[in-house]
Order: structure tokens, then sequence, then C-alpha cells
């Protein structure tokens, strides 16, 4: 099988089968980081190419330790969003980077849809790592990645997702491809975060986090952007926290083998306690390994992809 | 020499005209029309099977020129305008300098009397340099030959200037146009709010953002006594609240263009630019209630909205991009295809709305074809399918959503008066 598209650009676009293969792959992929030789050939000889127009720890690391245990070259571009935007244009970069022989550009920028545009301009795969409010498709596999691996499947489970949904990209990415896999999909978050018609995409939507939570298998719980206090989202982060914040007490609303993740940075206290981001019940350190593995799967499928197509 | 347009359906509803003439010009005005005049020393137009249509007038576009002539200027604003059917523009004032002063105006009417292929009635601004917060010089804009005044692109968002706007402007009998955006709402937001900016994740401008400026000039008119012109209306809250407003007497018309009743937000999809416009593309319903306006008049005028944007500027990432899309080439076959064909309104009414009324908004003695006035004409072929190309654009951009569509009824000539400008789809 190969996957449909040159580029990953979301989730919205993907099938099922492609979601599951992506998934497998992963599977294997992840003996390789917890083995003793974090080495092997699947992406020798291809040149990998970060650019980044935003902050990241993680997901750029994740990207980066991915490429070297496949044996590729890698290299990063920091971008600062306001030079770009007073010089030189998304496309001219991506054309650069194109023609110095990169097979893979991995992408984050502040606007939704820039991944998009760079797509149709080159002839490298695009992988989005996250564009404005719309997607993080990577974080979406590797969440259900890791829902699959604890609980086996993700068909006909009741996942809540938490939080700022309408700021962030990692919602819009599950909401996709949870409910492509089967899974049921329940929202909460203040009404000033919550994105018009989103229930159209089939999540159900709930004004109280203890609605959303009732029989939860998996609770994703979203970093509250502390920065959008400024845009009067809501009043202060001690309101938030008492009606939309995670806690033990409001945990026991979802069934008690319930898996808890976060895409991280976590703010301890506000989203969740300290005492729920440390449960053992919390995915959330199991996830970062997770999406190296995720990120190697993709890496190759997209590399592969090339390969057979030339020598077809 | 004498120019003859034989046998063509002519529609002029200020004359009350239905029915296949002959409409004899001469000297660049209209001398005859009747059902068989002799073709002597005449130059003959066969426009059997064809209408025959006082030349279209577009309330509403941007021509550009002076300051951003890389995205188009008057030359080429006029051509595109010529092959779109329109025979008289009325361009908006953000210009650079922005037309709020006698010296802008007069630059664009001379440029326009040099290089024009069509008539052109520069729009001047209500406030200095559009920045809303003074009055410009209204009277001397209206005298050096504004037809309106508008700070299009711009919402006046101080209600006590526009009203003093309103107030003022009667004192010269001269249309106040509105560009309905409540930016406080709108808040930066890059299309239309609702489920495709959700799924897009991209900031959305909700349609109150429109309806709570267009409640407010209602008011203020109604208020004021002083009729407004709204521009580019796209939502069915704002028909409904100018239908309502008209059955109260409040002196208020209004204008859609061709895009808000032939496509919704979902021309956004895969971040196409072209479909970036402001107001933004709305929603299948609103469509419906605009198409409904129009039939019903509330909606007065069906407006081009023309605004060329250079490549660089739309490809770009979509929050980047710039508002807006040509028109002048795609507004009446959209309105034939979308409107006329299917029998929603008839030629008749498509007259009044792309032709009489925006002269009289304007106060330019336009849009009809009674004798004695200048020979502005369009001739069309509503039956005539054509695939919509944009590099044969005359505009100097390209920025369209309706490329590769297939639409009928391209105008088949352009006559100014009395000059033939486009014959047979070609420029001359």
């Amino acid at each position: 099988m190969n996957l449909k598209s040159k580029d990953l650009l979301g989730l919205k676009d993907l099938s099922p089968e492609e979601i599951k293969y992506i998934l497998d792959t992963a599977a294997t992929m992840k003996y390789v980081i917890v083995s003793n030789n974090k080495k092997t050939p699947h992406l020798q000889g291809k040149s990998i190419v970060t650019l980044f127009y935003e902050n990241s720890t993680r997901t750029r690391l994740s990207f980066e330790l991915a490429s070297k245990y496949m044996g590729a070259s890698s290299a990063n571009i920091s971008a600062s969003f306001s030079s770009v935007q007073k010089g030189e244009s998304l496309i001219d970069t991506g054309r650069t980077i194109n023609r110095m022989g990169t097979d893979i550009i991995i992408m984050r920028h502040p606007q939704s849809g820039a991944p998009h545009l760079m797509a149709k301009n080159v002839t490298a795969s695009v992988i989005n790592a996250g564009d404005g409010m719309n997607e993080h498709p990577t974080q979406a596999l590797l969440d259900m990645f890791t829902i699959r691996e604890k609980k086996g499947t993700l068909e006909g489970l009741k996942v809540a997702i938490l939080g700022d949904i309408y700021h962030s990209r990692v919602a819009r990415s599950n909401i996709w491809g949870l409910i492509k896999m089967g899974a049921q999909v329940s929202l909460a978050g203040p009404a000033t975060m919550l994105p018009p018609d989103i229930e159209r995409t089939g999540a159900k939507v709930f004004s109280t986090i203890q609605e959303a939570l009732i029989d939860a298998d998996v609770i994703i719980s979203l970093r509250l952007q502390l920065e959008r206090q400024k845009k009067a989202l809501f009043p202060t982060v001690r309101e938030y926290s008492r009606f939309f914040g995670l806690d033990e007490k409001r945990l026991q609303l979802a069934k008690k083998d319930v898996l808890i993740m976060h895409p991280g940075p976590i703010n301890r206290g506000i989203e969740l306690t300290s005492g729920v981001a440390d449960m053992e019940s919390s995915a959330i350190d199991e996830q970062v390994t997770n999406g190296v593995a995720v990120r190697m799967a993709l890496l190759y499928l997209l590399t592969r992809r090339g390969t057979n197509e030339t020598a077809n | 020499m004498k120019l003859l347009i034989k046998s063509g359906r002519l529609i002029d509803p200020k004359a009350g005209i239905d029915g296949v003439y002959d409409l004899l010009i001469d000297e660049g005005r209209i001398v005859e029309i009747e059902e068989d005049i002799s073709d002597d020393g005449c130059e003959v137009i066969d426009a059997a099977g064809k209408y025959v249509l006082p030349g279209l007038v577009d309330a509403h576009c941007h021509l550009r020129d002076p300051g951003f002539e890389y995205k188009e200027d008057i030359e080429s604003g006029t051509k595109s305008a010529a092959m779109g059917g329109f025979t008289s523009i009325a361009c908006m004032p953000n210009t650079n300098p922005v037309a709020d002063n006698e010296a802008v105006i007069k630059y664009i009417i001379q440029k326009a009397e040099q290089e024009g292929y069509v008539n052109v009635y520069p729009i001047g601004a209500i406030s200095k340099g559009q920045r809303g917060e003074e009055l410009a010089e209204i009277g001397e804009l209206k005298f050096a030959g504004a037809v309106a005044i508008s700070d299009d692109g711009n919402p006046v968002v101080s209600s006590s200037l526009m009203k003093k706007a309103l107030q003022y402007a009667s004192m010269f009998d001269i249309a106040v146009i509105s560009h309905c955006e409540d930016l406080d709402l709108a808040e930066n937001g890059v299309m239309n709010e609702g489920y495709m900016s959700t799924i897009m994740g991209l900031k959305g401008i909700p349609a109150a953002a429109e309806e709570a400026m267009v409640a407010r000039e209602l008011i203020l008119s109604e208020y004021t006594g002083v009729p407004i012109h709204i521009a580019h209306v796209s939502t069915a809250l704002s028909v409904e609240m100018i239908r309502d407003a008209k059955k109260r007497g409040v002196k208020v018309t209004c204008e859609t263009c061709p895009h808000y009743l032939s496509l919704t937000e979902d021309a956004c999809e895969g971040y196409n630019t072209n479909a970036k416009i402001n107001p933004p593309l709305r929603t299948q319903e609103d469509v419906k209630a605009i198409i409904e306006g129009i039939a019903d008049d509330t909606i007065d005028i069906i407006a081009t909205d023309h605004a060329p944007h250079h490549a660089d500027e739309k490809n770009v990432e979509f929050s980047l991009a710039a508002n807006g899309i040509v028109g002048f080439e795609t507004a009446l076959p959209l309105v034939i295809t979308k409107l006329v064909r299917p029998g929603i309104i008839s030629m008749t009414k498509l007259v009044e709305k792309m032709s009489l009324n925006p002269a009289r908004l304007l106060s330019i003695s336009k849009g009809t074809l009674q004798i004695g006035t200048a020979a502005d004409v369009t001739i069309v072929n509503i039956d005539e399918k054509y695939r919509v190309d944009v590099n044969k654009f005359q505009s100097k951009s390209k920025n369209s959503p309706f490329g590769g569509m297939e639409l009928y009824g391209a105008p088949w000539a352009t006559i100014v008066a009395g000059n033939l400008v486009v014959s047979d789809h070609i420029l001359l």
C-alpha cells in the first residue's frame, strides 16, 4: 500500500485505511526507539528539512530524531515570521529548499493553510507540523497510536477533548482522525472557545466538562494558551480552572480505566491538576515516545512512495 | 457615419420598451428607434437574436489609479469594463493618494478622458484620507465631478461622523455609499464565520459584523431623513432589515455583487485566495436571500466591486492574501446564467439593476436608450455559452474564482457614445 498524496497536510484528507497503515507501520518503528541500536537504513540517502515559523520543542526534536534514527540527512531552518513577511515569500523559500535536493519539508507555520500553499509549489513531500488553528496531523496520529496501543482499538471508544477547541489544531486533527476510525468524540470548553458548527464534523458538543466526561474511555486535555486571555475569551485563569479544569473528582465521571492524554506542554494546576497529570492512567510521557515512532513511520512511507513512483 | 443596430430585442425599462426594433445612432446619440429603419449610408450591426440594452453602469469598482497601477490603471480597467458590457463605471476613492480632494478627482476624470474606453465617474471619500476622523471637502468633491461619496474599503467607524456625513452631503444632493463592517466584530477575520472557517482553522467574520452596521446606517438614515446606499450586501439578515426599512419608508437603496448570488464560503476550500473577499462569501441560505432580495426589488443594484490585485498578493498564505476579486468581465454572464436564464428575473429587471438604478443612484443621465441620449449600448446573446478564461481578461489582474466556469451571455458588443468599442467579443 502507498499513501495517496505526496504530502501529509491533514487528517481531513486521509482515508481510514491510510491512517491504519500509518499506525501499523509506527508499531514496528517503535521497536527501534526502545532498542539499543537506534539506527535503521530506511532513510539513507534522503534529505529532510524542518522549516519552523513558530517555536517548538517536542515536535521539532521528535521529527529530527526520527530522521536521524533512520539515517537521513537533516537540516533545520527557523524563520521568524515577521522577517519573512517583510522579505521572502513562502513560495520562494519553498522553491529554494526544494532545489537543494530535499525529499521532505516538515513545516510549522502560524497561518492555516500555509503547508497547503507550500505543497502546491514544491516537488518535495510536505509534512504539516502544525498550521495555525487548522491541523496538527502528526500529533493526532500519535494520540491515536497511543490510544490504540493502550486500548487495543479506536472503534467505539468515547474520547473527550477538553478546553480551547477554537484555537486548537490538535483538536481539529483528532476530531477528523478519531471519527474516521470509529471513535465517538465529545467536546467541552467555554462557549467562547468552541468554533461555530463544529458538531457538523460528527463530534458532540457539551457546555460542561462533566457531561463530556461521563463514561469517557480517553480524555485529551488541551493546553490553555494563556495569551488568549488578553482577548477576553475567558475572564480569569482561576475561573477557567474552576469550570473546565480536570481534577481527581471530575475524573470519576469517566470510566475507571480512562486514559489521560495531553499534547504538552502542560499548565499544571490550570487545565489539569498535577495529581491527574502524574496518575498511573496518564499516558502523557508515552505520547512523547510514540510521537517519534509515528513520525518515523510517516517519513518512511512518504519517501518510499516517491521511490516506487520513480521505479514505475 | 451613422450606426444602425438592426433587429435586436431592445429593452429599456425607463422608456417602457421591450420589443424587436432597429436603433439608429448618429453623431454619438440615439436618434431613432423604429421597426424598420433604412440602412442607407449606415454601418450596420446585425443584432437579430440578441438583446440590445442600455449600456451597463457599474456603481462600484476599483480602478487602482492613482497609486496601485501595478494592479490596474484607468486604461486597463476601462478595457476590462468594456469587455464586460459596462459603458459607465464609478470608481471608489481608496487610491493613493485617496480621492478625498478636488485634485485627485480631476486627475481621474482627465486621465479617463485621455485613456478611458468607457465613461468613468469618480466617487470621493467621506472622510479625509478615509481615516474616519474628519469629513472630506464633500462640496468641492461634488463640484470637481464626484458622483457619490464613500469610504469603501473602510467602514466609517464613528456613528457621529456618519450622521454628520449624511447631513452634510444632503446639502449637495450627493449619494452616500456605506461599506458596512463592524471592525470590532470582524476582529481581523479572513472569511465567513461558520462551518468552513471552523474546518479550515481560519478566523471568521460573523455575518453580524455586516448586519450591525447595516442596522446603524438604517437608523441614521431614518433619523436624518437623508438617503443612504448600502454597498455589497452579502447576508440574509441585511436583506431582511433593508426590506423592512424600505417598507417603513426609509430612503435606503442597496447593491449586491454577482459573487454573492453565485458563490458560497465553500469556494474558499483548499485555501483558494481568489475566493477571499470582503465582505466574505457566505452560506447557501444567504445566497438564497440575496436572490430573493433582487427578485423583490429590496436589492436595487448589482454592482461588480471589481477589485483587482496582483498575483503576488494572492499567491500567499490565505490570511495574508489581499481581499477582492475582479468582476467586470464576468458580471453580466453571471447574472444572465444565475438569474435570467433560470427565469428568476427578466431582462428588463436586469437592465434596472445593472444600468438604470445605478445611473439614478449616481445622478448621471445614463441607463436608457431614449432618443437624444448619448449612445451607450450593450449587445448580448444570452444563449451563447462560453468557458471563462481568466488569462483572456483585459484587466491587469486575474484574481477571479470563476475561471473555468461555463457561463452564458458574454457581452457581444459594447458601444460608448456611438463608438463601437467591443465587437463580436473583441476589443477594438
